[in-house]
């Protein structure tokens, strides 16, 4: 039973094949296609509803697709009970048991295998060194705190050693600097383990920081695969634009196009923009608020008069809320270097952006 | 009390005070003190009562230890005094009662509390109340006619071919008994467990099957101890309401089968003892209570556990 270190091997790649789930006439998850390799951190990105705690259940075994192949480690699982999988679950409520002590609670899985009690107990103590929570052996679930009983659930799922690990939500309950700390730790145990982490969150600063690569869903439908940075800069659609960021959205029509880009004619005057793969729909121009600048004149291209309604200052950025004069609500985004000033509300000025960074997609990916 | 006044003026407060006062004094202490005054005291004429032959003893409860009678078990032949023994196999058949209830209960509750659809659950609950809403006399009747040579139990048995003779189910010992018993009292059984289950995260189920453990080892190291409290509440109530049944054992009895409530009843009613039935009723009462604080003890329940 010793434990793997830093090696990356008995980590297996999972590989969802035309993947739906039903529940009743409701569609889950709609022809769900994935392959996420060996040692990956993966996470499913989609707001509550979406289908992602449902393929996560699928891949655990407590779901059945109605369709589909789930492939781990490329072996076909179908009909495999989750106590036959080579994953653990880590429950968004954690689901420690109470009745035991945080060392039976880790071990459980080793228990259950028929280890002796002497070697179980040795086990727990290395895992909990390896989640930095020496000398708990001992204490009672309802003798830690969210962070430590978070640590505590990592461990248990660790203790069986699986191929897979399966993470629904786990930091959701926590406050918010906790968050951001067991954030980092949950990379580091990945990496330090080498096991395929899944990863399940509404969180996009979670997903955005911590994975290798991240799944979006939206309606039961995977919209986009990508490592953060592509989702963030180049989102396919608008759904996946607004979900990890904000945006200023223009509607208006496509006029010319050339080279991936295109002349896009709104209301508030005509831009130029990335072409997105619009697939015959209508698309909207989609640009990020840090992409948007404010000039006192106009600029050549892509600018907009308006007139600042609002200014707050967050901090690390200023945020300025604008009205064009044709009516739209146009913000932009600061970066407050140290000397950057706050221009103050009334002001007329232009909100411009550059075309490489503004972009014409369409809506979701959905059933239509 | 403080709270009771200013939610509801002097008025009020007093008559549900008064109340409350009426139903302990009058229908809990009252009743109770005069039988165990009484069972201290000599089974006497009238005309002697209060005279000088009226003085406390013990008497009437040493009169368990009367009249013994030769038994084998297990090989080895003892003198037994008769009331003792009827006391010892209430307690013992009240036991497998409880422990019947309990395996006919649990898989039943853990059926209700994790895996029925929830919206069959009223229809499932209303099936299992129906019984209840029948006398228990008529209950046990049922049975008795269930149970009957010629019966329907037997026809049925010997139909499907399992027995090549009827069999005289309430002339064996004690097995009308305690069929009728289960029969009675195992929901007393079913809701305490059914509750506990039911407040058991179903994440806690799934986790443990996910963690590989087949589902008997689900159940021992997961529900069980967590149903443990809801367990030891059936468990006493079954036990207790089977040791004090009368009707059940007098109805559904053999003529080898004595519960200790008959016995009792014999003194009251036939002997017109009432002083040395009031001392068994007593001892009832008491080697009952011993005996459930002993198992508790046993499985580690504390009271408040149960109380919940």
């Amino acid at each position: 039973m010793n434990f793997r270190g830093t090696s990356q091997t008995m980590s297996a790649g999972i590989d969802l094949e035309n993947v739906c789930c039903d529940f009743g006439t409701f569609r889950a998850v709609d022809n769900a296609n994935v392959s996420i390799r060996p040692g990956e951190f993966f996470s499913f990105l989609g707001p509550s509803g979406c289908g992602k705690t449902t393929i996560l259940r699928m891949v655990s075994g407590f779901i059945e697709p109605t369709q589909g192949v789930i492939r781990i480690g490329g072996e076909d699982v179908r009909g495999k009970r989750p106590n036959q999988r080579p994953t653990a679950l880590i429950f968004q409520n954690l689901a420690l048991f109470p009745l035991m002590p945080i060392w039976e609670n880790i071990t459980f899985g080793l228990e259950v295998r028929g280890v002796d009690k002497a070697s179980r107990r040795k086990r727990a103590e290395e895992l909990l060194q390896l989640v930095d929570l020496p000398g708990a052996a001992e204490k009672m679930v309802s003798q830690l705190s969210g962070g430590q009983k978070q640590r505590v659930a990592i461990a248990r799922a660790l203790a069986v050693e699986p191929q897979v690990m399966l993470l629904d939500e786990p930091l959701s309950a926590l406050d918010l600097k906790l968050r951001q700390h067991m954030r980092a730790e949950l990379r580091a145990i990945q990496q330090r383990t080498g096991v395929t982490f899944i990863y399940i969150t509404h969180d996009q600063g979670e997903a955005l920081a911590m994975s290798d690569r991240v799944g979006v869903m939206s309606q039961g439908r995977i919209q986009q695969i990508a490592d953060p940075r592509e989702i963030y800069n180049n989102p396919v659609n608008g759904f996946v634009a607004s979900f990890v960021g904000e945006n200023n959205i223009f509607k208006g029509e496509v006029q010319q196009a050339a080279d991936g880009m295109a002349s896009f004619s709104t209301p508030h005057g005509t831009f130029r923009a990335r072409l997105g793969d619009l697939g015959g729909r209508d698309g909207k121009l989609y640009v990020r608020p840090e992409h948007t600048v404010i000039s006192v004149a106009a600029e050549a291209e892509n600018s907009v008069p308006v007139t600042i309604t609002d200014v707050s200052f967050e901090g690390n950025f200023i945020t300025v809320h604008a009205t064009g004069d044709s009516g739209i609500h146009l913000t932009a985004e600061i970066r407050n270097d140290g000397s950057a000033t706050m221009p103050d509300r009334g002001t007329r000025a232009y909100m411009a952006f550059d075309p490489a960074r503004a972009a014409i997609l369409p809506d979701a990916n959905v059933r239509g | 009390m403080q709270d009771l006044l200013r939610r509801y003026g002097p008025g009020l407060t007093l008559i549900m005070g008064l109340m409350v006062a009426f139903w302990l004094l009058m229908l809990v202490i009252i009743p109770n003190m005069t039988l165990f005054e009484q069972s201290f005291r000599p089974y006497l004429p009238v005309r002697e009562v209060g005279g000088p032959n009226d003085t406390y003893s013990l008497d009437n409860y040493l009169k368990v230890f009367d009249g013994t009678i030769e038994r084998s078990f297990l090989g080895f032949t003892f003198q037994i005094p008769v009331h003792v023994l009827t006391f010892w196999l209430t307690i013992w058949y009240s036991m497998v009662v409880t422990v019947i209830c309990f395996f006919m209960a649990y898989p039943l509750a853990y059926y209700m509390a994790k895996i029925v659809n929830p919206r069959s659950l009223p229809t499932l609950i209303l099936l299992l109340f129906i019984p209840l809403w029948v006398s228990e006399v008529l209950r046990a009747f049922a049975w008795w006619i269930i149970l009957a040579f010629r019966g329907p139990l037997n026809w049925l048995l010997l139909n499907l071919g399992l027995i090549e003779d009827p069999i005289r189910w309430t002339n064996m010992g004690y097995t009308g008994v305690v069929i009728g018993l289960i029969y009675t009292y195992v929901l007393f059984m079913l809701f305490p467990i059914y509750n506990a289950i039911q407040s058991l995260d179903t994440n806690q189920i799934e986790a443990a099957e996910d963690l590989g453990a087949p589902w008997w080892k689900i159940h021992w190291r997961i529900v069980l101890p967590h149903s443990k409290p809801g367990i030891a509440a059936g468990s006493v109530m079954v036990f207790m309401l089977s040791a004090g049944s009368l009707l059940v054992p007098s109805i559904l009895g053999s003529t080898t089968s004595q519960w200790f409530t008959q016995t009792i009843n014999q003194w009251f009613n036939d002997a017109l003892d009432w002083n040395t039935a009031s001392a068994y009723a007593f001892l009832l009462l008491l080697l009952c209570t011993l005996f459930v604080s002993l198992a508790m003890w046993v499985f580690r329940v504390k009271l408040s556990d149960i109380a919940k």
